[in-house]
């Protein structure tokens, strides 16, 4: 069906293209990614000098190209050839390609570009060919700040994975985290985010507190999560641009385990009291706390479906940790984990058809995926630990944490962030300046 | 539900220690000797309130069930505390590494729950105890192998004043 629709995208499109031949299939594992050429973009001398002057990048052009390669790369589905083997200079590359050179090179799709400094803004237009129909597939310009050249080159990936796969990208987004240092027992933890490539690593708090579980508002630069300042586990706001922080609500006890709404308008969450937890929400707006949940086992790790509609959370009023679904108001409860072992952070795909969960199975952890109910379990990896996963914007991609075993001694522990396609295939290492746990992933940043 | 559970546990503590009667003499070196099913019974971590008041009780995996030995340190606290009445304290409830990271800051929530209630029934105020849950985030033992699990599993009493 996926397929289908992929090809009524192309259809629309480019109505007078339609012997297109490049598709790239995202619903099964990859393993022949698409080989394509990234040109390198091209750039006049004068722009060259002064991007150099307000950037201290010497070919921005080139810079910009790079990110897109890696992006496209790391997606699993694209394979960017070595830039060494090109025979046409990017300028005149990107007026006119000569499709033999490319094809002889055995590239299927080729990006060309250029970029101009025009008003003291960084302008970039950049196209995507269909080398072996000889034809253009979109040509795209716009005009930004020079300091957001990074984001220009995860934007023109974003449209060049949207053109060729036929679903929106996940590249132009960032990961909120927990930056981990110091020795098993006594952590320290501080909240950090990046693009989601890895680069602009920034921490937002200082890590004289214990700090837990950040999650984006996915409308707004806003962060909930869990902080132990003054010794009191609460779930706390933040406002990422301005650094303000303030206490979710007035709970007598721990609140954790916080989620935003898919309209970013209510914070749902665990609070825990006299050895049972129970899911709460707070509107943001009036400030109205609504109980959810009743029951004297531990509810948690709540997740609104897209459509704000259900939860999905974890429940141990089985005896054990295992998954259920209710609908927004708390009624009709119904559980939809039944395969062996304990199952837990359950996260409802931005697509809607999926819930990705953590299970524990005979000493192993998983990072698994099966339907709203329950059906068409699927487990993507193994491991000695890893949990919390977190979905890329276009349900395509998950982000989890994985930590290591020590050994006799207690020594070499450490805590890495891993992504994997929903395929099962492209498990990467996420690299994090420190040891790293609890991702977020943004909603896409332009739209 | 919570009888059969308890007497559950019972059984099986009682069982454990046939069984380990039975291999006392070659075993005694094994990690089995500290550990009753999966719940800790040495004193490796274990720090004192006052002279015999052990600062800490114990749990077996994914339970929050006060055991024979835990309910004995308890009253050895309670007993304490009726003593020292200026005294209050926290309860620090821990799980170990080996769970989900919020469903283990509701366990140990749970835990030093369990706690609180067995001082309240031997006549501690509730207003002298808070409950504080680190989840799995302070492990006593960085190890990762069933006894320093075991050794995680904890409730700790701490004195707040």
């Amino acid at each position: 069906m996926i397929r289908k629709f992929i090809l009524i995208i192309f259809i629309l499109y480019s109505p007078i293209n339609a012997f297109a031949l490049i598709e790239v299939d995202i619903t099964r594992g990859n393993l022949d990614p698409l080989p394509l050429a990234v040109s390198p973009l091209s750039i006049d001398e004068l722009s060259k000098k002064n991007f150099n002057k307000i950037l201290n990048k010497e070919n921005i052009g080139s810079e910009i190209s790079i990110i897109v390669e890696n992006n496209l790369r790391t997606s699993g589905l694209f394979n960017p050839l070595d830039k060494d083997a090109f025979l046409q200079a990017p300028d005149i590359a990107n007026l006119k390609p000569r499709f033999e050179d490319w094809n002889l090179i055995k590239a299927q799709a080729l990006i060309t570009g250029k970029v101009t400094y025009v008003n003291e803004k960084l302008r970039v237009e950049f196209r995507l060919w269909d080398v072996l129909a000889a034809k253009e597939m979109m040509a795209l310009a716009f005009t930004t700040v020079p300091s957001n050249w990074r984001r220009v080159g995860h934007i023109i990936s974003d449209k060049v994975y949207e053109r060729l796969t036929g679903e929106k990208g996940y590249f132009d987004t960032r990961i909120i985290y927990v930056a981990e240092e110091g020795p098993k027992t006594q952590r320290i933890k501080k909240l950090a985010i990046m693009d989601q490539d890895g680069f602009n690593n920034k921490f937002l708090t200082l890590g004289n507190e214990l700090v837990l579980t950040p999650r984006f508002n996915p409308t707004s630069q806003m962060v909930t999560y869990l902080s132990y300042f003054k010794n009191l586990p609460r779930v706390y706001l933040l406002d990422i641009e301005t650094g303000t922080q303030e206490v979710v609500g007035d709970f007598p006890g721990m609140t954790f385990a916080p989620r935003f709404s898919p309209n970013g308008k209510k914070i749902i969450m665990s609070f825990a009291k006299d050895g049972k937890s129970d899911i709460y929400t707070m509107d943001l707006e009036n400030r109205i706390v609504e109980r959810i949940t009743n029951h004297p086992s531990i509810d948690t790790s709540p997740s609104y479906s897209p459509d704000g509609k259900y939860i999905c959370f974890n429940s141990d009023r089985s005896g054990y940790q295992q998954i259920y679904v209710m609908k927004s108001d708390g009624s009709e409860i119904k559980r939809i984990s039944f395969g062996k072992g304990l199952y837990g952070t359950p996260v409802w795909s931005p697509r809607g058809d999926l819930i990705a969960f953590t299970k524990l199975h005979k000493g192993k952890f998983y990072i698994g995926v099966m339907r709203v109910d329950g059906s068409g379990e699927r487990l993507l990896t193994e491991n000695f630990y890893q949990e919390a996963p977190s979905w890329s914007p276009n349900g395509r991609v998950l982000i989890f944490y994985r930590e290591t075993k020590t050994n006799v001694k207690g020594e070499g522990f450490s805590a890495k962030l891993w992504s994997i396609d929903l395929t099962g295939y492209n498990e990467r290492l996420v690299d994090t300046p420190t040891d790293a746990s609890d991702p977020s992933w943004s909603s896409l940043l332009s739209n | 539900m919570k009888i059969s559970k308890i007497l559950n546990n019972t059984l099986l503590v009682l069982v454990t220690c046939i069984l380990m009667t039975a291999c006392a003499s070659k075993k005694v070196e094994t990690t089995g000797a500290e550990m009753q099913g999966d719940v800790y019974m040495g004193t490796d971590s274990v720090e004192y309130l006052a002279e015999g008041v052990k600062d800490r009780v114990f749990f077996a995996t994914n339970e929050s069930i006060l055991t024979t030995a835990s309910r004995e340190t308890l009253r050895a606290q309670a007993a304490w505390l009726r003593k020292n009445s200026n005294i209050n304290v926290v309860l620090e409830g821990h799980a170990d590494e080996r769970g989900t990271r919020e469903y283990n800051l509701a366990l140990g929530e749970r835990r030093a729950n369990a706690a609180k209630d067995y001082l309240m029934t031997y006549g501690i105020s509730s207003d002298r105890i808070s409950v504080l849950s680190y989840g799995k985030e302070r492990p006593v033992d960085s190890g990762s192998n069933p006894l320093s699990w075991s050794k995680n599993r904890r409730s700790v009493t701490v004195k707040a004043n």
